[in-house]
């Protein structure tokens, strides 16, 4: 499971990390339940249907495939499983029955979604698993918890039946050791709260917190190197380039502004550091994230495992 | 900057100054600074132009919370105190938005005290209050509209919710609406008066069977709930209606401005662009684009490749490391901004007429009165 708040690049990450489980000859199965096409975006692909698909190669004959749950399609899905519905399934939807049942009961939805990932998780041909590895973009820290806590959410509404059964054999496999919720963070102040926030609930609820992952990060400030404006001439001098008044303090504010937002990202990272939890660092791509850009991140996560 | 060349530019402060303008709504992607862009433009237009401003909030920091005065979520309008108003007159409001208070407030309006009670103790209503997809979206539509109606604002400035779409937003009172009043609801709860008059026999015949489909999977209690919900709030049906339309009416009006708000990043302006469709099907008031984090380069002539070369001759010169240090941290800052400025050109190229303003990134987090003031003077380019 990723998470993380908006705008921290979740999708990215989960991305990154599909593809590096995929290292060695593996397939995974990257995730998105939330009807956003992130991944077809990222990958600059068609719109992913409910249906696992290719997505990527991985060097050594490994294999990312791709699933966009659709919570109508997987309830329909379900339905037709333990109810044989066929074409007046077809019919239900088109009079809008499946858009009702699915809204109507909140967490019902957030069942169906998570269900889909148990069902991809645990499913088998022959001895061996589908999937290496089933890497969910989740959704973001502020409903990660009731996201993952299905079963308080339905056993509010539903305190029998097959609704109730399925979100106990979600929420077994959700608090086992065969998952780990990583948590998406830029060194800014909200996501580092939210992120500091989202661990505290997840871990309440008996969630594996797997990793902190700072994404975008720059290195630590080194120690007390502040430059002043008369040492920046000397050495824009000495490299050769114009060290004209504008030039020199240019520079010189960009390096003040760096100077404010490293301490910052310092203490925000010691912040995070107090967590207790295994810290990864991803680094900042300036060219924005393509295949290349997903391949080193990918590289860096499986590293530090 | 993509918006200055291409767009042209959004004047934030004729926009806060207008009389005619009553309402700003803030939408976009979250993560984007949409609730300090709010809270900025509400500032300065009781600083500035001596509006009476309200700013509704829905989920702010803690930190912003604290600074405009929001200890308590109490869901009404506080007034916000240490700003200067002096010369202006104007004056500021801020209040959180409580989803679960507001639907409270909604049902005890419509109703009599016991008919209340009984609905505050169903089950699927203290469900659905605090966790139904689109209640929060749905009543920050419904305080919206309870603030416009007092008439005692000059300006309402909205934040929305954090959605996993921005769409939410506008998509979600009509999907609360029609599941409250809808046909699907009653067919549910009452398929044998329906049933017998249906012309669609398939219809009627698989909702028959979905309805005890529905029964099997989410068990009878829930639809006895549900039922004694549907059947308190039958009287408030229409109410909800007329409210979620009247307030659509609103925004579609010359007196609404919405304000679009992104980050430089491919999701955020990609989400931006969707939203500015739409609202532009929906004739709605689109009046610009607030484009915020957009980094700038303080040394705009110095570019990037010139500025690694240097740092590399100075590296094998030796004794220039803080130089040199600012001389790569230059060259990575120049990057960011043309690559920023060429996700932000996506917007600009499909949406020419839409006015645009960059706002320059703040090197940190702004959570006090005087970083909303610097963040709001950036914003209008004062």
């Amino acid at each position: 499971m990723v998470t993380g708040k908006g705008g921290t690049g979740k999708t990215s990450v989960a991305a990154a990390l599909a593809l590096g489980l995929a290292a060695g000859g593996r397939r995974t199965l990257l995730v998105e339940v939330e009807g956003r096409q992130g991944i077809a975006q990222l990958f600059d692909t068609e719109p992913l249907p409910y249906e696992e698909r290719h997505l990527a190669d991985v060097p050594g004959g490994g294999e990312v495939r791709a699933l966009a749950v659709d919570a109508e399609e997987a309830l329909l899905e379900y339905l037709d499983m333990f109810y044989k519905l066929g074409a007046a399934g077809r019919a239900l939807r088109k009079f809008g029955a499946i858009d009702f049942a699915t809204t109507i009961a909140p967490g019902l939805r957030d069942v169906l979604l998570t269900g889909k990932v148990k069902e991809a998780t645990t499913r088998t041909a022959g001895q061996r698993r589908v999937y290496d590895a089933v890497v969910l973009d989740a959704p973001p820290t502020g409903r990660i918890g009731r996201f993952l806590n299905v079963t308080a959410e339905t056993a509010r509404l539903a305190k029998v039946g097959p609704i109730k059964t399925q979100s106990e054999g979600v929420s077994a496999l959700l608090r086992s050791p065969m998952t780990a919720v990583h948590v998406v963070t830029l060194l800014e102040e909200m996501p580092v709260q939210e992120t500091i926030d989202a661990i505290a609930e997840l871990t309440s609820f008996g969630f594996p917190v797997g990793r902190v992952i700072v994404n975008a990060a720059r290195p630590p400030l080194p120690a007390g190197r502040v430059v002043s404006q008369a040492e920046l001439r000397r050495g824009l001098i000495a490299a050769g380039l114009p060290a004209d008044r504008d030039t020199v303090a240019g520079l010189y504010a960009e390096a003040q502004d760096q100077t404010i937002r490293r301490e910052l990202e310092d203490s925000l990272r010691a912040d995070l550091v107090e967590l207790g939890l295994p810290l990864i660092e991803l680094p900042l791509l300036p060219e924005g994230v393509d295949r290349a850009g997903l391949d080193r991140l990918a590289e860096a996560l499986v590293r530090a495992d | 900057m993509p918006s200055e060349d291409a767009a042209p530019q959004l004047d934030v402060d004729q926009i806060l100054a207008d009389p005619g303008v009553r309402i700003v709504v803030c939408c976009g992607a979250g993560g984007v600074g949409k609730t300090t862009t709010a809270a900025a433009l509400a500032l300065r237009a009781a600083e500035q132009h001596g509006r009476r401003t309200v700013v509704l909030t829905i989920d702010p920091a803690r930190r912003l919370a604290q600074s405009l005065g929001l200890t308590e979520l109490d869901n009404t309008p506080r007034q916000v105190k240490g700003i200067d108003v002096e010369a202006s007159g104007g004056e500021l409001h801020a209040m959180m938005l409580d989803m679960k208070r507001t639907f409270d407030d909604v049902v005890l309006q419509h109703t009599d005290r016991a008919k209340a009670a009984e609905i505050f103790a169903n089950p699927f209503y203290q469900a659905m209050s605090s966790t139904f997809a689109g209640t929060q979206e749905y009543m920050a539509m419904e305080k919206l509209g309870q603030l416009h109606a007092r008439g005692e604002w000059d300006l309402i400035v909205v934040d929305t919710p954090p959605s996993r779409s921005a769409l939410d937003f506008l998509d979600a009172p009509a999907r609360l609406s029609r599941f409250l009043d809808g046909r699907m609801l009653r067919l549910l709860l009452a398929p044998a008066r329906t049933g017998g008059r249906s012309m669609f026999s398939l219809v009627t015949a698989s909702f028959g069977m979905f309805s005890k489909v529905v029964q099997k999977v989410l068990g009878a209690q829930l639809l006895t709930d549900l039922s004694g919900f549907v059947a308190a709030l039958d009287s408030m049906f229409g109410g909800f209606r007329q409210r979620a339309e009247q307030t659509y009416r609103i925004l579609q009006a010359r007196e609404t401005a919405f304000l679009l708000v992104a980050a430089p990043e491919p999701d955020a302006v990609r989400e931006a662009a969707y939203f500015a469709g739409r609202l532009r099907a929906e004739r709605m008031p689109l009046a610009g684009l607030v484009l915020n984090r957009v980094h700038r380069p303080a040394a705009p002539d110095l570019d990037a490749a010139e500025s690694l070369a240097a740092a590399a001759r100075l590296a094998d010169l030796g004794g220039h490391e803080a130089t040199e240090e600012v001389l790569r941290a230059h060259a990575a800052l120049v990057q960011q901004a043309r690559r920023e400025q060429r996700v932000a050109q996506r917007f600009t190229e499909e949406f020419p007429a839409v006015p645009a303003v960059s706002v320059t990134a703040q090197p940190a987090d702004v959570h006090d009165v005087d970083g909303l003031r610097t963040i709001g003077a950036a914003i209008s380019r004062a």
